[in-house]
């Protein structure tokens, strides 16, 4: 499912809303999303999982094709934790298909 | 400061001008849409923001790490989430990401 399904699907559902609004309401949580972890806080979705950001420490690497070494500075990365609720959903037990 | 559902739906209601209570069920809906795509086992692409997806681990032999009895782990299905480069930008700056 792409964003644009999800926009589509949650329109269907909500027929008395404009599409417009529905776009608006997606890229409005993404964004609301994306702009805490650029603050550095963190995102906390109860059954659905927490959105943090981990420090990756400097370190030298190397350059794969030639070997070189290279400096890569210090980093923050975004990391996603699955709430429980949901961890536990995606291993209940499937019907047969 | 941590960010829950209380501030996407602030959020939703600031920039949509729906209710809150209808900003409030909004949120949730998207959450729910996105939980359920994932338990059908679909995978869930959010331009600019990321991909979660699924993985499936076999079973594997785990240890009781206060006993050190040994115990069968389950195969199971995992998330995970995969930033896309524009979340990543956003984390830390075009430079580094």
């Amino acid at each position: 499912m792409t964003k644009s399904e999800l926009i589509a699907r949650l329109a269907e559902k909500n027929p008395h809303l404009y599409q417009r609004d529905v776009e608006k309401i997606v890229s409005t949580i993404f964004e609301e999303i994306t702009s805490a972890l650029g603050q550095g806080n963190r995102v906390e979705l109860r059954g659905f999982g927490a959105f943090s950001i981990k420090k990756r420490d400097a370190r030298n690497g190397r350059n794969p094709r030639t070997g070189e070494t290279v400096h890569v500075e210090e980093k923050s990365v975004p990391f996603f934790k699955v709430g429980k609720e949901l961890r536990l959903r995606l291993n209940r037990q499937r019907p047969l298909d | 400061m941590t960010v829950t559902r209380a501030q996407l739906t602030e959020a939703v209601y600031q920039e949509v001008g729906l209710s809150r209570n209808e900003s409030s069920d909004l949120v949730e809906e998207v959450l729910s849409e996105i939980s359920d795509t994932l338990i059908r086992g679909e995978t869930v692409k959010i331009s600019s923001f990321g991909r979660f997806g699924l993985r499936e681990k076999g079973e594997r032999t785990g240890r009781n790490p206060k006993t050190g009895e040994e115990v069968p782990i389950t195969p199971r299905r995992v998330l995970f989430f995969r930033a896309s480069n524009v979340l990543k930008e956003k984390i830390n700056g075009p430079s580094v990401a």
